[in-house]
């Protein structure tokens, strides 16, 4: 049984045979067919809906983006972005390389690619198709399953820019590199599609940060997908920091495949967007490899951030830590599933995963939901949640030492985002994010 | 120093002090005794200012003002200090600038000089002797992971750093083995002074073998059914509470 799909679905199909007319016509021919199978893919999936049974989203209700006509905009048609609005959304030193997007699109002269190391790529992914496209047609797409998530369809069915970046062998890249994903989103609700290659090889070290952030305070709606590949004996250190419009929709999958004794960390920092869903998909491929999972979001008015993490402990001796706190004000509401498959034959798999809710306001409502799925005797998995208002005899303890309420509450809140905080390990970039999230808590607590 | 006058409190329905009248002068120090669930914590938290409970009636005049209207962090800065029980573990919050952030308040609210980083470094050097605490362990959060003995010594770390007019010690020596404990008596000894004063909430004398008190009370069942010198420790020690509960049983 077919259903012919809605009217703004088939929108993007009409984007999508006007864009291979234009700006995607000099594209080789297996990102054509590759494009052409997502969108089949996704006319047949469609958007999710939070109908019985759909435990994935049930939770989050993306019927505001299947209802909007976004407006495709092609790379031809690039708005006004200048360097300041650049500064203002990137996060690290101004030394670091950066490579910025617009709206999904490749802005060459407000990005920097500068002192990288010998055969350290740092590129569009338009041109990388054309320059390396062995290399991209071995990795591309092959992570980010388009056959099981609608956004993930979407999002491959406008593969054509973004960014690429190969670390080779016994490479240590010891500065960050950046990547910006601007929207803007003036007249017109827009939808960007942003999508990252990273590929590290063997005993090879990279700091990547993938920044999200909107020019305007618009409608609009980012649907990112990344694929990382973490080659033997690798470590890399994977920051995203999203400050989207507080209307924007932000959906990422992040798919992440770990070779052996690799180190994967992701921290993902959520500071904006009014509706946010992120998929973190992690592969442990091979024996040895770990990962370090943090995340720390802030929401309020009536934010809602979804955060779906599957570990898939495919390998003896692979380990997880999972990290993720949240202080919610307002009616906010923030969702955390994370699950953790350990496969059979899988032993001494270590997995923690922990999910803390600060609530500040009776209004908001935190669903903490952990899934363990474990095929194997011999493994070591924990979890813990926990969802509350401020602890009472900590404020009085405080208090009784001659600090006011608002200060006190203002320390034990600032306290509680800390543990995440302190575990960035870059030292420019922890201060920067700590002072984001400092400035919002401010603006929250007023002390 | 400090009048309690008539105090009646309750927790929900239940009346857990029941009329507890009290007065403490500059240099004393008194020593409130009872078995478990008399109402000694509830005192103690009571003086302080705990959201929890309700005064229901009576009066707490420290140096002839009636602190039962102040907020905590108020009733901190006109001098009380609570020493806790059960001191709260604070994660991500360092005891360092803890100590600090409350000794500035307090500073701030008399209109005296606030102390820097640096200088509150050297004023915390000077203070950790008093209680053989490792320096360490004021760089951690507050609390998190101490050991009973180390949280003990702590509170009475921060009674040095606060000076306070009037020290309400709760139970100081619960869980303290023997050298703890010493050491424990000989910060609170130390900081004795003519113009402060102690009220050391206890459930055994033991620790009055090293700070003696100049006033003993006994509370039953929240009222202080007895008070006395040194020697009615003593007294408690030889028999337990058995015969005060009794005698009040047979009123």
């Amino acid at each position: 049984m077919t259903q012919r799909s809605a009217p703004q679905e088939q929108s993007y199909l009409a984007a999508l045979e006007s864009f291979e007319q234009n700006s995607y016509a000099n594209d080789p021919s297996w990102a054509h067919d590759l494009r052409k199978a997502a969108m089949i893919r996704f006319q047949s999936l469609g958007f999710p809906t939070a109908r019985r049974g759909n435990e994935e989203w049930k939770y989050t209700d993306v019927g505001p983006i299947a209802k909007t006509t976004f407006q495709s905009l092609d790379a031809t048609v690039l708005p006004r972005v200048d360097a300041a609005d650049v500064k203002g959304a990137s996060v690290g030193e101004a030394g670091w390389s950066q490579l910025v997007f617009v709206n999904g699109s490749y802005a060459r002269e407000l990005s920097s690619v500068s002192s990288l190391p010998a055969g350290v790529m740092a590129v569009n992914l338009a041109e990388a198709m054309r320059s390396t496209p062995d290399l991209i047609q071995e990795h591309l797409a092959q992570y980010a399953d388009y056959e099981i998530n609608a956004f993930t369809a979407l999002n491959t069915a406008f593969i054509h820019e973004g960014a690429f970046v190969h670390i080779p062998d016994d490479v240590l890249v010891e500065e960050p590199i950046r990547l910006l994903f601007l929207s803007t989103s003036q007249d017109e609700e827009s939808v960007s599609h942003s999508r990252v290659l990273i590929v590290v090889g063997k005993n090879s070290k990279a700091t990547i940060i993938d920044g999200y952030g909107g020019i305007s305070d618009g409608r609009y709606f980012s649907n990112a997908v990344t694929e990382i590949v973490v080659g033997a004996g690798s470590r890399v250190e994977y920051y995203k920091v999203q400050q989207q419009s507080d209307r924007a929709f932000h959906i990422t999958t992040t798919d992440v495949v770990l070779g052996r004794d690799s180190y994967f960390s992701s921290i993902n920092i959520d500071l904006g967007g009014k509706l946010v869903r992120n998929n973190l998909n992690v592969l442990t491929q091979d024996e040895g490899s770990s990962c370090m999972l943090n995340g720390l979001y802030l929401v309020n008015g009536t934010q809602h951030v979804d955060n779906q993490i599957i570990i898939d402990h495919a390998k003896p001796y692979t380990s997880s830590r999972e990290l993720y706190k949240g202080i919610l004000d307002g009616k906010s509401r923030s969702v955390f599933h994370g699950s953790i498959i350990v496969r059979e034959g899988a032993v001494k798999v270590n997995a923690n995963q922990v999910d803390k809710n600060l609530l500040l306001s009776d209004q908001a409502e935190a669903d903490t939901k952990p899934a363990f799925w474990i095929y194997c005797d011999d493994v070591k998995c924990g979890h813990g949640a926990a969802c509350g208002q401020m602890d009472e005899n900590a404020l009085f303890y405080l208090r009784s030492r001659g600090i006011d309420e608002k200060t006190a509450r203002g320390l034990l809140t600032r306290a509680f985002v800390g543990e995440v905080i302190q575990s960035i390990s870059n030292e420019p970039l922890r201060g920067q994010i700590d002072g984001l999230v400092q400035a919002k808590l401010q603006e929250w607590l007023g002390s | 120093m400090l009048e309690v006058r008539d105090l009646h409190v309750s927790i929900g329905d239940v009346e857990i002090l029941k009329g507890v009248n009290l007065l403490v002068k500059p240099s004393e120090v008194h020593a409130i005794m009872g078995p478990n669930g008399s109402g000694k914590s509830t005192l103690a938290n009571v003086l302080a200012g705990h959201p929890s409970y309700v005064v229901t009636s009576g009066e707490v005049l420290l140096e002839e003002e009636n602190i039962l209207a102040m907020l905590p962090e108020n009733r901190a800065r006109a001098g009380l200090f609570l020493c806790f029980q059960h001191p709260t573990e604070v994660p991500g919050v360092r005891l360092d600038h803890f100590m600090r952030a409350g000794f500035n308040s307090i500073q701030r609210s008399k209109g005296l000089e606030e102390m820097d980083v640096l200088k509150f470094d050297r004023f915390l050097n000077e203070k950790v002797g008093i209680v053989e605490m490792d320096r360490n362990l004021t760089k951690r959060s507050v609390n998190e992971g101490f050991s009973g003995g180390e949280k003990k010594r702590n509170e009475i770390l921060q009674m040095a750093v606060f000076e306070p007019k009037l020290a309400v010690l709760d139970e100081p020596d619960s869980g303290l083995d023997v050298d703890a404990l010493r050491i424990v008596a000989q910060g609170i000894n130390q900081l004795k002074r003519p113009d402060n004063a102690v009220i050391l909430i206890t459930h055994y004398q033991r620790i009055l073998d090293y700070v003696v008190p100049d006033k003993v009370h006994v509370i039953i069942d929240g009222r202080i059914v007895k008070s006395g010198d040194k020697n009615l420790a003593l007294e408690i020690e030889d028999k337990g509470y058995d015969d005060f509960e009794n005698s009040r049983k047979s009123l």
